[in-house]
């Protein structure tokens, strides 16, 4: 086999010769001397930038010197690390799912608990930071949006416990079918503002969310909830939430001994993804699938598939994919996930789409609900509904791995990690009405009609 | 952020061959006439595209120098409740960005006035920049105004306008720092949109003290017109703006005219706003 890798091709047989040319192209992959990790923005590939108001330029300037600064800072790391460690409780858990494995053709399932943080989900890691920052920058005001309120709980988490004035964006049907979360958010100490305007969902929240910050530039922070946006959120929103990833990393070598062969997240606007991703994105033998919203699946045009489907386009900032008509205007997207109802997706995503780092796929929402209840039926662990579309995707993908081995070897010789990104408490009445589980005349049910996520 | 600003600062008429900017050419005959520009907006397909070209028609008869058309868009995200309304009315009513060329045509074929398309920037990358462009200078328009590109990311849309001889209005704003206005003036064509108030559009009883300290910011950076909106309703604010700016923008007490009271409201509103565009003692200064 030697003689064939020195040979020019002419002496070497078909087969040889092919197996050359694949190892060589590997090769230029694995060796790939450029490092993917801590991408600073402003573009990712032809992703990000500011597509923004040149009123919002100054804030975003002072924001990306603030965060660079911070970076650099120790006090500031060690402020994060120490919230983190004795306020959100981390480091998270690595939990092997092996009931639930079974149903994954047979692969070994891990799960990085990110819904055992502090108000559930892995939302908490980025909110800290990012509520650390305004507080430098002499900021007293927080805004934020939020669709199903995972965000808007966690913003006024954050501000209520670094004293900072926290406002909630939430869509006006939102804010009638989550009344329990905007209870949670006034609770806390925030005001949530019904949006009224255009579709009445989370972008429409956004984008009443970047008028109030033109306006109030000078006291107030946008909180930005995922890796979306202008530069430098991408990028800011993604270290924040590294940890996840750098920890899932320690976690598996010392519970296995080995890296996973793949390692799965869901994408909304993708800041569990990236976050999860972004701790293995130079170990090019370790393969990344992000699961989007297949809502009622891609072909019916109900869906927030947004790489699978969508095209190029600027939204809320930055370049990406996006859900979007032959005009140019945005698509509403349908998901039964809150959380991943966006029609927009990170533009680091994008980038790591297009050059084939990472994979895409749709999950529908009979997928992701029947995961849902598998997990929560073989494991205890109830998991948000967003969290579900990760876990469909990881018992197609399990399958996939398991159906094809090398001969000799087993199914529990690959290794998955999923990003178990929030946990279901907020769900259950969906999942109580989807799975028809309330009596008919019960007050849940008619909570459950409306879709509300407790 | 690096910028990708060519130094081409005005533009030579006829400089390159590309035509002379026809906002630039409006702008100057205001002045000439011991006028500060009067610049009107109002969106496309409101309540829809007849209507939008009457409307502009009656804008020009009734002394406005410039017309700005906008563009209904999703996600609006500078435009305050008033606008939002009527482009989400737009829409509602079938609207199609293709439409924007029939109502430039529309307008350009009836009267001498310059007129602008305000878009915010992903109708037109959905379009593809070069057709975008193409077809408005074939429509007779003047340029783009474009509240959500910064000179930053317009790379594509710098090269093709400079072909093309169209006008490119980008926004500066009171927090716009020391270089950003310099490359902003720079990357300007036509005029250089100052904003008035950190906000968004919305008629305002004042626009403050900012929106003079824009202006000359802007016209320290080389600027040779610069032109206010945001937030003026009156041919008052009209007259106190006029004096120290080359051109005001009035959008949302226009578009409310239209909602109330039709294209009559419109062509009453422009005449008395008009009024106020006459420079008070420092007629025809260059």
């Amino acid at each position: 086999m030697t003689d064939m890798h020195q040979d020019t091709g002419l002496t070497g047989t078909d087969a040889g010769a092919a197996d050359a040319i694949d190892a060589g192209t590997a090769e230029a992959f694995l060796s790939h001397d450029q490092s993917l990790r801590h991408a600073p923005g402003p573009y990712f590939g032809a992703y990000g930038g500011r597509w923004m108001p040149e009123s919002l330029i100054a804030a975003l300037d002072e924001l990306q010197d603030t965060f660079d600064k911070a970076k650099a800072d120790p006090e500031f790391t060690a402020q994060v690390a120490e919230l983190n460690r004795n306020y959100a409780g981390r480091p998270s858990l690595l939990t092997e799912a092996a009931r639930f494995a079974e149903h994954c053709g047979g692969v070994r399932v891990f799960l990085k608990r990110e819904d055992l943080n502090h108000t559930g989900s892995h939302k908490i890691n980025n909110v800290l930071g990012q509520a650390l920052i305004a507080k430098r920058m002499g900021k007293t005001r927080v805004i934020a949006e939020t669709g199903a309120g995972q965000h808007g709980v966690a913003s006024a988490t954050a501000a209520a416990l670094l004293g900072l004035e926290c406002v909630v964006y939430m869509g006006a049907e939102d804010t009638r079918r989550q009344a329990l979360n905007v209870a949670r958010m006034q609770l806390l100490g925030a005001t949530v503002v019904p949006v009224t305007n255009g579709s009445q969902t989370l972008k429409d929240a956004i984008n009443d969310a970047l008028r109030d910050w033109v306006a109030n530039v000078e006291t107030t922070h946008y909180l930005l909830g995922t890796a979306a946006g202008a530069h430098p959120f991408p990028s800011m929103v993604r270290y924040f939430h590294e940890v996840i990833g750098d920890e899932a990393r320690e976690q598996i070598l010392e519970q296995t001994g080995r890296l996973p062969d793949a390692v799965t997240a869901c994408v909304g606007g993708g800041s569990n993804a990236i976050g999860m991703f972004h701790g293995f994105l130079d170990d090019r033998e370790v393969a990344l699938y992000g699961f989007e919203a297949g809502g009622d699946g891609v072909e019916t045009g109900r869906h927030a598939a947004t790489i699978t489907l969508g095209r190029p386009g600027v939204l809320h900032g930055a370049r990406s994919y996006l859900m979007q008509d032959e005009d140019g205007q945005t698509m509403e997207s349908h998901s039964i996930s809150a959380g991943l109802d966006y029609p927009g997706v990170g533009p680091e995503h994008a980038y790591l789409a297009d050059i084939g780092r990472a994979h895409y796929e749709p999950i529908t929402d009979a997928e992701a609900m029947e995961a849902f209840k598998l997990l929560s039926q073989t494991e205890g662990i109830i998991p948000a509904i967003e969290t579900a579309h990760a876990l469909a995707g990881t018992m197609k993908l399990g399958r996939r791995l398991a159906a094809d081995l090398a001969p000799g070897e087993q199914p529990s010789d690959r290794i998955i990690v999923v990003n178990l990104s929030g946990r279901g408490d907020k769900d259950v009445a969906t999942a109580a009405g989807y799975f028809d589980l309330l009596p008919d005349d019960s007050v849940e049910q008619e909570i459950a009609e409306e879709g509300e996520q407790l | 952020m690096t910028t990708h600003v060519p130094d081409q600062q005005q533009p030579e008429p006829g400089a390159a061959g590309a035509p002379a900017s026809k906002a630039a050419a409006a702008i100057e005959k205001a002045r000439s006439e011991g006028r500060a520009a009067l610049i009107g907006y109002l969106p496309a397909g409101f309540p829809d595209v007849r209507t939008t070209i009457e409307a502009g028609i009656a804008m020009a008869e009734n002394g406005v120098d410039l017309i700005e058309i906008g563009i209904p868009y999703s996600d609006p995200v500078m435009d305050g409740v008033v606008i939002q309304e009527a482009t989400v009315e737009a829409l509602a009513n079938g609207f199609t960005v293709p439409q924007i060329f029939d109502v430039v045509e529309g307008i350009t074929r009836k009267t001498d006035a310059a007129v602008l398309v305000m878009t915010y920037w992903n109708p037109v990358m959905r379009m593809g920049v070069r057709d975008f462009a193409e077809r408005l200078a074939a429509a007779g328009g003047a340029g783009l105004i474009t509240p959500d590109l910064i000179p930053d990311e317009a790379a594509e849309w710098l090269q093709v306008s400079e072909e093309l001889g169209l006008d490119r209005v980008f926004l500066v704003a009171p927090s716009t720092s020391p270089q950003r206005m310099q490359n902003t003036v720079d990357a300007s064509r036509g005029f250089v949109y100052a904003v008035s108030v950190m906000g968004v559009t919305g008629a305002r009883t004042s626009v403050g003290a900012a929106a003079q300290a824009v202006v000359d910011a802007a016209h320290d950076a080389g600027a040779e017109r610069v032109c206010v909106g945001l937030g003026v309703s009156s041919s008052a604010q009209v007259r106190e703006i006029g004096a120290y700016a080359d051109g005001v923008i009035v959008g949302t007490a226009l578009v409310a005219a239209l909602r109330d009271g039709g294209v009559q409201a419109v062509a009453d509103l422009t005449r008395e706003l008009s009024t106020g565009a006459a420079k008070v003692s420092a007629g025809g200064s260059a």
